[in-house]
């Protein structure tokens, strides 16, 4: 049992690490990027394709496929979101759905419809582990991943208080009007968010596809989990995406215990216990749930 | 706008709106007769197209009207389909089962409203998925759907094929005229102002005391009655029922498909916008893959550049109603402006403008 | 060449015309008090001076250069910096950071975070707090010193006292009568009218988005002022 939840707890990194890419759109601009599950298992299948064509090892690749991925997410920005979003709160929704549809689809014309991981390319590391006292192995793997979304919350926390680009982003997020009005380009620290969102989609990317395998309709199921935890975690704040993930995660866990199918029943069925839990507390909507007071202005 | 001495006249209808209606009944009635004439393959189509019919406009009456954007609205398809084969199982006639089981996920949408209408735009979009996501792992738990096997209706084999397609096209076509009048009803009455002011501003609503929560709420059980019924009569072209069929988030797709190139918040947009997706469909429906990246890159662009949709563009292009939902008012010292009859929010107050 | 200068501008809000072609210009070092009623056009003129409103028409030129086009964020590079109408701190980020978000376009100057907490004493202890959890006085000083240090050359400020306790006030625009004595050229939009007369040069009282009346603070009288305020001054006959 403690060996579950150790594993759970270590699954909950992976969690964290598409989650907060997620989160932090969200709590800068505003917008819940439902292709966010789908740039993830593109970020896989690049490094799936830089592995089996090129021989490029994945941990390598990502130096490739990362920054194409800020690229990505900067062009999403500036020319769809910003667009969209001119049109209210609802239409960034059907936009990045359609464009969920639109990735999905290209993977699969492009990949098929074949499972892939990036497993076979990383050696050993997807099967060795470590063993702890008491008798517990962990998989060396789980502990880079978590370790791994430890560094990137860190070093987003990092970024978001001690730079002037992350003030920049941060005054944005909170009143995108005022922060022009001090001197902040906000389409441009809006533009810089979401390429920074995109790299961290990147190495969730990376991780759903060392870790387990993929195809291309797998951005669903990655884009349900990384709202589940983000939302648990209470979107806005990064460790909170850390504590959202492990808690997910290890409701998964508790829920294939019971069920065979349980692993998922478990996971959506925290979520909105948790949901509920709040809801009924704040009576504020979800605009209180996730401590985010409202903006001035329109 | 200077004022003129000779007060304004309030119509309801347009001499184009009068002529549309007689219109409309000419189509119910040949629709109703069509199966004397139609092949049996294009029985199918059309009952499809009714079906397509019903889903845009459900889909409209939540996010149009309502602004609540779902993605996870093939939770009550799913339902649909699932609580029929359910209800003829128990020894429910079949074809009864199918609108009983409409009934169930009107019913059972009421309390999920309840906890879901407290989340705002994409909470309340990704929250349904989840609940699609969740509801399609239970009823894969249950024995008599063996899982992703799948079951059948196998009840409605009793009647013979023909029998059988012309009563499901008929039920189709009832259905979707039936629900397409509730929701003009609706949109017409008391509540139809209500809705539009929503639609509109909601705050600005509230504050004026319209029953914010209570309509959307109205408008979230009507849109999961009307989608459980579009399911059951699909479970009933398609005799079997595989769990990841109806609980496939392409089916919201389809919705947001429809409405977006139709016109989001318009009657008739909906309905177009299932025509041409019906279209689409029998012509490019082969392509398979890029056929679906079609269908997600036009919705992207008309997102991006038509939010209003083909029918919301025209509207505001020719000034032009064919199914009036609400008031216009007609000043008539200047006839050729066209009067905002809060059917065609002026630019700065389109649908989808929800001040945050 | 005046520092600023407005042309026929006019700005509108949907359908309505909140300013409705106005021109004035300010040189160098001087003080420009813009009163009238609610809903005269002031905050909207001062906001498009800004670059937070896309005017209609007319032109906004800094040393004869056409801003009009430029957006807001830029104008802060080029000397504009308004302290908004009700202060609009970032109240999830603390005095410090807001104070250094003001550095954001980068034009070299004197001022810097201590230099502002010299001139409001009263927010040092404060540094570190977020501005959400500070008084209207010490907000209102963190919304001037986050304005200061852009090292603008042309200081707008919005209703600073709305909402402040008239000792609060005071202390206020005692730091304000510094900037004024060091030359820094200020644009204030004032209820006070005793207060925006005794602090400007100049002084601009505007009507249903006009200008109604334009005249010298020192030899302008009390009386003049209200009644343009309350538009009683027609000078101009005004097209029906």
């Amino acid at each position: 049992m403690t060996n579950q939840i150790i594993q759970g707890i270590l699954l909950g990194g992976y969690y964290a690490l598409i989650a907060c890419g997620l989160s932090f759109m969200f709590s800068v601009m505003r917008i819940i990027n439902l292709a966010h599950g789908s740039l993830a298992v593109f970020a896989a299948y690049a490094l799936w394709w830089l592995a089996s064509r090129l021989h490029i090892p994945p941990f390598f690749g990502l130096l490739i496929v990362l920054p194409v991925m800020a690229v990505i997410g900067w062009a999403l920005q500036r020319f769809l979101l910003e667009r969209s979003a001119r049109g209210g709160a609802l239409l960034p929704i059907l936009t990045t759905f359609g464009l969920a549809i639109v990735i999905d689809n290209m993977l699969f014309e492009q990949f098929g419809a074949d499972t892939r991981s990036l497993a076979p390319f990383i050696g050993s590391l997807s099967y060795d582990s470590w063993e702890w006292p008491g008798g517990i192995y962990v998989g060396k793997l789980a502990v880079i991943m978590f370790a791994t979304a430890v560094i990137l919350l860190g070093g987003l926390q990092l970024f978001l208080t001690r730079t002037r680009l992350g003030r920049s982003i941060r005054a944005t997020s909170e009143d995108p009007d005022t922060a022009g009005l001090v001197g902040v380009d906000a389409r441009r620290a809006n533009a810089i968010a979401a390429a920074i969102a995109m790299v961290t989609v990147g190495l969730a990317g990376a991780f759903l596809g060392m870790r387990a395998t993929f195809d291309p309709y797998a951005g669903a199921p990655q884009l349900l989990f990384a709202f589940e935890a983000a939302v648990i975690g209470g979107a806005g704040s990064l460790w909170g995406t850390l504590i959202g993930g492990i808690v997910l995660a290890l409701a998964q866990t508790l829920g294939a215990q019971v069920h065979p199918q349980g692993f998922l029943i478990g996971g959506h069925a925290m979520f909105l216990v948790v949901l509920f839990v709040r809801l009924s507390a704040s009576g504020l909507g979800l605009r209180g749930l996730l401590r985010l007071p409202s903006r001035s202005g329109s | 706008m200077s004022a003129v001495s000779t007060s304004p006249v309030i119509e309801r209808g347009t001499a184009t709106s009068r002529i549309a209606a007689i219109a409309v009944a000419l189509i119910i009635a040949l629709l109703a007769a069509a199966p004397q004439f139609l092949s049996a393959g294009a029985v199918d189509r059309m009952t499809a197209l009714f079906i397509y019919v019903i889903l845009a406009a459900m889909w409209n009456a939540l996010a149009g009207f309502g602004g609540l954007v779902s993605v996870g609205q093939q939770v009550f398809f799913g339902l649909g389909a699932y609580f029929a084969i359910r209800l003829a199982d128990a020894g429910l006639n079949p074809l009864l089962a199918l609108f009983a089981s409409g009934l169930i996920v009107g019913a059972v949408s009421w309390p999920l409203s309840l906890f879901m209408l407290r989340l705002r735009n994409g909470e309340f979009a990704i929250g349904m998925w989840v609940i699609a996501a969740l509801t399609h792992l239970l009823v894969n738990l249950d024995r008599l759907v063996q899982g992703e096997t799948g079951t059948s209706l196998i009840s409605l084999n009793v009647y013979d094929a023909g029998t059988r397609r012309t009563t499901i096209y008929w039920l189709a076509l009832v259905s979707m005229t039936a629900l397409l009048a509730i929701l003009f009803g609706l949109l017409r009455g008391s509540t139809g102002a209500a809705i539009r002011a929503i639609r509109d501003n909601e705050d600005a609503a509230a504050s004026v005391g319209v029953r914010v929560t209570g309509t959307k709420r109205l408008l979230f059980v009507l849109a999961a009655f009307g989608i459980g019924i579009a399911g059951a009569l699909w479970l009933a072209t398609s005799i079997t029922f595989q769990p990841k069929t109806y609980f496939n988030v392409q089916w919201t797709a389809y919705m947001i498909f429809m409405v977006l190139v139709g016109g989001i918040g318009t009657f008739e947009g909906a309905i177009l916008g299932a025509v041409v997706f019906f279209l689409i469909e029998t012509w490019f429906g082969g392509a398979g893959v890029w056929y679906l990246v079609g269908l997600g890159a036009i919705a992207v662009l008309f997102s991006l550049f038509l939010p209003r949709g083909l029918w919301g563009t025209i509207e505001e292009r020719f000034g032009l109603r064919l199914l009036p939902v609400g008031y216009r008012v007609r000043l008539p010292g200047n006839p050729a402006a066209p009067a905002d009859d809060g059917t065609a929010p002026s630019p700065q107050t389109t649908q989808h403008q929800e001040k945050a | 060449m005046s520092l600023l200068s407005v042309e026929n501008l006019v700005v509108r809000h949907g359908l309505l015309q909140a300013v409705r072609g106005v021109s004035f210009s300010v040189e160098r070092g001087e003080t420009l008090a813009l009163v009238g009623a609610n809903g005269a056009g002031k905050t909207t003129l001062l906001r498009a001076i800004a670059g937070a409103h896309q005017p209609a028409a007319g032109r906004v030129l800094l040393d004869g250069a056409d801003l009009t086009s430029v957006p807001s964020h830029s104008r802060v590079g080029m000397g504009i910096a308004l302290v908004p109408e009700g202060r609009k701190l970032f109240v999830r980020m603390t005095v410090e950071e807001n104070l250094l978000l003001g550095r954001t376009a980068g034009r070299p100057g004197e001022w810097s975070v201590d230099k502002v907490l010299e001139m409001f004493p009263n927010l040092k202890p404060r540094r570190h707090a977020r501005t959400g959890y500070l008084s209207g006085g010490e907000q209102q000083a963190t919304a001037i010193g986050r304005a200061l240090m852009s090292n603008p050359d042309v200081l707008l400020l919005d209703e600073v006292s709305l909402g402040l306790s008239p000792l609060i006030v005071d202390r206020v625009y005692a730091a304000l009568q510094g900037l004024i004595a060091s030359g820094t050229t200020i644009i204030l939009v004032e209820q006070d009218l005793n207060r925006a007369l005794s602090v400007s040069d100049k002084v601009i009282c505007m009507l249903e988005g006009r200008i109604a009346l334009a005249a010298d603070s020192k030899s302008v009288s009390r009386d003049e002022v209200t009644k343009a305020y309350f538009g009683l001054h027609r000078q101009k006959a005004e097209p029906a």
